[in-house]
């Protein structure tokens, strides 16, 4: 089972997110589960949504304790919010910023992640330049679909058709892509290097 | 209150009638909720279930359900979305056999608001299954009649009577139609109750409703080293099923019985119908019950607080009557202001502001 946990403030979709991507892997054939962490939710307020897929049917009810994968929709919560709380230093760490690790002064944890499982990306920025909206979620499923390979573009596309009318859907799915390939291009040239 | 008298009314009238609410929704409309049932009226409701206030929490536990625990409803409990599907189509049939309302549980928040897979029936099963409501009794201007006399004593214990036979009744209806359902829709949704690794359990959990996945999950870890836990899920809490539970529990050493509410001043609601159960049982002897008390106003249940009940139920240490995970500095400091303070204030407000909650007005 692959465990799924996004921080985020209340207005940036984390709720959307998490829904998204369990409606992708259900898309894909897999059992999947998805419930946000359940308050009066206000605007700008953190926000925590889980999610988990599986081979094998779901029946754990718990919020996500101890995350393969942690999506960090907004930077400012590592001073609000112990977001690492639990999280596998063998999963992945996936950061909405367009700091480095050290500008964010997370360098040390990140440092215990596997090579290629931290990465940073200016979601919001491209959230922007696709939806005209700073709503980093979308590009942020999209860097997870390339990071983790837990899910793929289409199975989101589908959801995010299912759930948004073709006005929103479009340059949504242009921003999944948008950050899939933001990841791509990164592991690439990455990989580039070390052979070269 | 409206709402459950317009169903009543809806009914009546001979259509097949549902709704929903939760928490003060429900506390709202209750002496409609008594009506529905005393009328006979199969009405089905979905209670999606969460605390009731003061102090002001909207989270799920089951103090609503258990508020209307006499009300003369059937009260059906499910575990999972699955679940919550397939004991809906059941709720309809069964409320429209006995003539009596039907309240579906399903916990606020953990299932009402998740996003997961299920299998929706076809329509043209479900029709089979459920074939078109005719009603007991209809207010009809073509062959007037009147529902709803005043019973004065000489009657009232008869019709009261018949309400508790009716339910009893049920629970043979009840484990039937699961069997049909189970038949034609390929899927077992449980019928009074349902039962995981009990066989051969030294321990066995006895809970309802969402909590049990988690369980399942814990007890596939305890399983595999060496534990011998296991779960008896109830699914129909009215009628109470006490054979059914005590034919499983029967060879059971030490039950846990958890539950997500508790009568304030007596302590464990679900707990003390499973003493009284078991105690009406001739098989039963020397079995040690005790009753944990969670997840109350949505405090997450994690596996790792469940854990370790269960290994204190192994090594003896588990008392009768838990709270589980109460911070118990928060309850002494408490306690103290107001053994110290003779205006020490709202008991609510004084805690928040201990645990730094700062929209906490200050007393003085």
């Amino acid at each position: 089972m692959f465990q799924i946990r996004i921080h985020g403030r209340g207005g940036q979709g984390v709720v959307s997110a998490s829904e998204l991507l369990s409606v992708a892997a259900f898309e894909e054939g897999k059992y999947s589960q998805s419930f946000p962490s359940f308050g009066s939710e206000r605007m700008g307020a953190p926000v925590q949504a889980f999610a988990r897929i599986s081979d094998k049917n779901i029946t754990i009810r718990e919020p996500v304790m101890n995350p393969d994968m942690l999506i960090i929709q907004d930077p400012t919560l590592f001073q609000a919010v112990n977001v690492f709380d639990g999280a596998k230093t063998d999963g992945y760490l996936l950061i909405n910023s367009s700091k480095t690790v050290e500008q964010l002064g997370i360098d040390e944890i990140s440092s215990q992640y596997p090579k290629n499982h931290v990465m940073i990306l200016p979601a919001t920025e491209l959230a922007v330049k696709y939806i005209k909206q700073p709503k980093p979620n979308t590009v942020l499923l999209g860097a997870f679909a390339a990071l983790s390979h837990m899910v793929k573009i289409p199975a989101l596309e589908n959801a995010i058709r299912g759930k948004f009318a073709k006005k929103i859907a479009d340059p949504n799915i242009a921003a999944t892509t948008a950050g899939y390939n933001f990841v791509m291009n990164y592991l690439q040239q990455k990989t580039q290097k070390q052979g070269a | 209150m409206w709402n459950l008298s317009f169903c009543i009314g809806s009914s009546a009238a001979g259509a097949r009638t549902y709704t929903a609410t939760a928490s003060q929704g429900l506390l709202y409309m209750m002496e409609a909720v008594y009506n529905a049932s005393g009328l006979g009226l199969p009405i089905v409701m979905t209670l999606g279930n969460r605390a009731i206030g003061a102090p002001i929490n909207i989270w799920n536990d089951h103090s609503d359900a258990m508020s209307v625990r006499d009300a003369g409803w059937i009260q059906l409990f499910v575990e999972s979305n699955q679940q919550a599907v397939d004991v809906h189509n059941q709720a309809f049939k069964l409320a429209e056999a006995l003539s009596l309302p039907v309240m579906v549980n399903m916990d606020g928040f953990i299932l009402t608001h998740a996003i997961t897979r299920v299998d929706l029936p076809e329509q043209e099963l479900v029709d089979q299954f459920l074939p078109s409501f005719v009603p007991r009794q209809k207010l009809d201007t073509h062959s007037p009649l009147s529902i709803g006399a005043m019973v004065g004593p000489d009657a009232f214990t008869e019709v009261r009577y018949l309400a508790h036979h009716k339910q009893k009744e049920a629970l043979t209806i009840i484990e039937q139609q699961a069997e049909e359902f189970a038949q034609m829709f390929g899927r077992d949704s449980g019928g009074l109750v349902k039962s995981y690794f009990t066989e051969d359990a030294d321990i066995v959990f006895v809970a309802m409703g969402s909590v049990v996945g988690t369980l399942q999950d814990l007890i596939n870890d305890l399983r595999s080293e060496g534990y011998s836990v296991g779960i008896l899920s109830l699914r129909s809490f009215r009628p109470f099923p006490a054979n059914a539970i005590c034919n499983v529990l029967k060879n059971v050493k030490q039950v846990i019985v958890f539950e997500k509410s508790f009568a304030v001043g007596m302590g464990g609601i679900l707990a003390s119908e499973i003493h009284m159960a078991t105690q009406r049982y001739a098989d039963i002897q020397d079995m040690k019950i005790s009753s944990v008390i969670g997840g109350l106003g949505g405090r997450t249940i994690t596996k790792k607080s469940l854990r370790k009940i269960v290994e204190h139920a192994k090594n003896g240490q588990l008392d009768s009557e838990v709270f589980m995970d109460l911070e118990g500095s928060t309850v002494v400091r408490e306690l103290k202001r107001q053994q110290h303070e003779q205006t020490s204030g709202p008991v609510a407000e004084n805690i928040l502001r201990d645990m730094g909650v700062v929209s906490a007005s200050k007393t003085h």
